[in-house]
């Protein structure tokens, strides 16, 4: 490739360029967000982290050192001890596990439910439309941390499968009403009358003709969705309702700093798993923000 | 005008009959039924028996749903399993405090968001643009509780500026000020995240109307900048932002379970947990019920304070 090709917004737009297809535009315009390159990387460090826990993480997340007890950092445990000894690093390296299937399992689960619903209300309209949008505005109606409480709570036993189910269940309004507002705006579009015309299936139509052109804000919501099941988890197992130790996961190992001595004089029990929340939280807005550039400027708020 | 109040009042009924219906029907799949947590272990399955149907527990589920609507419309919430008392008693001692706490955080947000909101819009694409676009991306992205614990860290045991929690000093007289000490802290907390929300949508609307006819002709005029600024555009630019207040209610509520745990204060936020590991139904029913309604009345009068306050807005 000359440079004349490769600078952006030269007339001399060769048979290469003209190509470029709406995606690889999208890659362009995000790798510009310097933020959300750099969230970019952070997420990828983190998720090497979680992948890769075995081998690099010094101790076992769960096993007992009889010899230290809320120690402070030392060479064996870099970051300290928690108060039945087990090592914090360690159990700080294997809850990114936890964030990330938590943020990957439950927003899967309702992308899915959300988009197949939104697009029924959307594609239908009428008398399926009305009673769809009265569903979601219902469930959009209650505090998010308030009704997932109660559903954690009435559930059974506090646990990692849990959170992925409740949250997925109940997540998916706010994206069903994006897709659907999509499908609206799409299905009298003329491509698709014309894919109607030729006497394609609705579910064709929808599947092969209306939904890709939705999947843009999806990704972005689904982005922001991540961050979002990240916190929440994080929430609930530092009230004790989410994942129960011996697991590690972030917000569990905050729960000891609600006791004032721990907080006040053992800053390595809670510092390092409140950074790494915030940290993981503050990349993934980054990324979302970058893609809400990137697949669409004039979503941008 | 009028026809929009009817017609918004009127889609108001089947949310809030939906409301209900969720709420009774997430409960009735309770595992176990209430009557295992009221009896000796020792009882036989014959007295189990007749507990239930004095409770009504063996007719069909929406017998059951009708009866305690027609209690809910009373104004009877039920009791509570744990004390006893009516949960409309807990509840209501509970829901001031709440108010207090999460009313006092909406205005600090506004307080903070919109000045910053109102300065990044003008600058665009400047450093403090930049500063602005981060303070609110990790305005969104701190977790309530990590703040929580970092300010009673740094205000309250570092410095001692600050209480570590409560509503009043233990064995004070308590007083305007003292609350106000007690609810400085937990509030900011609150507010932190609901303040990016504010910079962020001030932004944009700014941006909005910035570019907008009659802004240019104020400049043309030769008006200074800063009465342009603040005389043509906000004015017009926080209309939409009214809207943003009613969306604001849930976050604000679900955010006010965590800083009530963290700062001990007694309002329903600390109930829901309370009533979580109490296994209080009833309780845990009603929260879920008021805050869901507090939700659906908070974006009425939003979208209703909308067209007050913006003339161009004619609701058919």
């Amino acid at each position: 490739m000359n440079d004349a090709l490769s600078t952006a917004g030269t007339v001399t737009a060769g048979p290469r360029a003209r190509h470029d297809s709406f995606w690889v535009l999208a890659l362009r315009r995000f790798l510009r967000h310097r933020l959300a390159v750099s969230g970019l990387a952070v997420m990828l460090v983190i998720a090497a982290l979680a992948v890769g826990a075995r081998y690099i993480a010094p101790h076992s997340p769960t096993a007992l050192d009889p010899t230290a007890f809320q120690a402070p950092p030392s060479g064996i445990h870099p970051l300290g001890t928690d108060s039945v000894g087990r090592d914090v690093l360690s159990r700080l390296i294997y809850a990114a596990r936890v964030s990330l299937t938590v943020g990957l399992g439950a927003v899967s689960i309702y992308v899915l439910i959300g988009t197949a619903i939104g697009a029924a209300a959307g594609f239908y309209g009428g008398g399926v439309d009305l009673l769809l949008s009265r569903v979601m505005d219902v469930m959009l109606s209650f505090p998010p941390l308030i009704i997932i409480l109660f559903a954690v709570s009435i559930f059974g036993r506090p646990s990692l499968s849990n959170v992925v189910i409740v949250l997925g269940l109940l997540g998916w309004p706010a994206l069903a009403r994006l897709v659907r507002g999509q499908v609206l705006s799409l299905r009298g579009l003329e491509f698709v009358l014309a894919a109607r015309a030729t006497g394609a299936s609705d579910s064709r139509v929808v599947l092969r003709h209306v939904l890709p052109n939705a999947l843009a804000p999806v990704l972005v919501a689904a982005t922001f969705g991540v961050a979002n099941a990240i916190l929440i988890e994080a929430a609930l197992s530092f009230l004790g309702l989410g994942v129960q130790p011996p697991t590690p996961s972030w917000g569990n190992m905050l729960t000891d700093a609600q006791g004032l001595t721990v907080l006040e004089r053992m800053p390595w029990l809670w510092v390092p798993p409140g950074f790494m929340i915030l940290i993981s939280v503050l990349s993934i807005n980054f990324v979302g923000d970058g893609l809400r550039d990137a697949l669409d400027p004039s979503l941008r708020l | 005008m009028h026809r929009y109040l009817a017609r918004r009042l009127l889609i108001m009924v089947p949310i809030l009959f939906g409301i209900t219906v969720m709420s009774y029907g997430i409960m009735a799949l309770t595992p176990g039924d209430p009557v295992q947590m009221l009896i000796s272990p020792g009882m036989s399955a014959e007295d189990m028996a007749i507990r239930r149907r004095d409770y009504g527990l063996d007719r069909p589920v929406y017998v059951r749903y009708t009866k305690w609507l027609g209690q809910l419309v009373r104004g009877n919430l039920g009791y509570s399993f744990s004390t006893g008392a009516p949960v409309t008693t807990r509840v209501g001692e509970r829901l001031i405090p709440t108010l207090k706490l999460t009313g006092t955080a909406l205005l600090m947000s506004y307080v903070l968001g919109i000045p910053v909101g109102v300065i990044a819009a003008t600058k665009r694409y400047s450093a403090s643009d930049y500063v602005a676009t981060v303070l609110t991306f990790l305005g969104i992205s701190l977790p309530t509780f990590f703040l929580g614990l970092v300010g009673i860290y740094l205000f309250a045991l570092r410095v001692r500026w600050l209480p570590v929690g409560g509503t009043m000093t233990l064995g004070g007289e308590g007083g305007f000020l003292d609350g106000l000490h007690h609810l400085l802290l937990p509030a900011s907390v609150l507010a932190v995240a609901g303040a990016g929300a504010v910079t962020r949508y001030v932004r944009s609307s700014m941006l909005d109307v910035l570019g907008q006819d009659f802004v240019r002709t104020a400049r043309a005029k030769g008006l200074a900048e800063a009465i342009v600024v603040r005389h043509h555009a906000l004015r017009n630019a926080l209309i939409p932002v009214i809207t943003l207040a009613g969306l604001q209610i849930p976050a604000l509520l679900a955010g006010a379970v965590i800083t009530e745990q963290i700062f001990e204060w007694p309002g329903m936020g600390r109930l829901t947990i309370e009533a979580i590991n109490q296994r209080d139904y009833p309780v845990l029913m009603a929260i879920t019920m008021i805050t869901a309604l507090l939700v659906a009345f908070g974006n009425l009068l939003a979208d209703l304070a909308y067209a007050v306050v913006d003339p161009r807005i004619h609701y058919e």
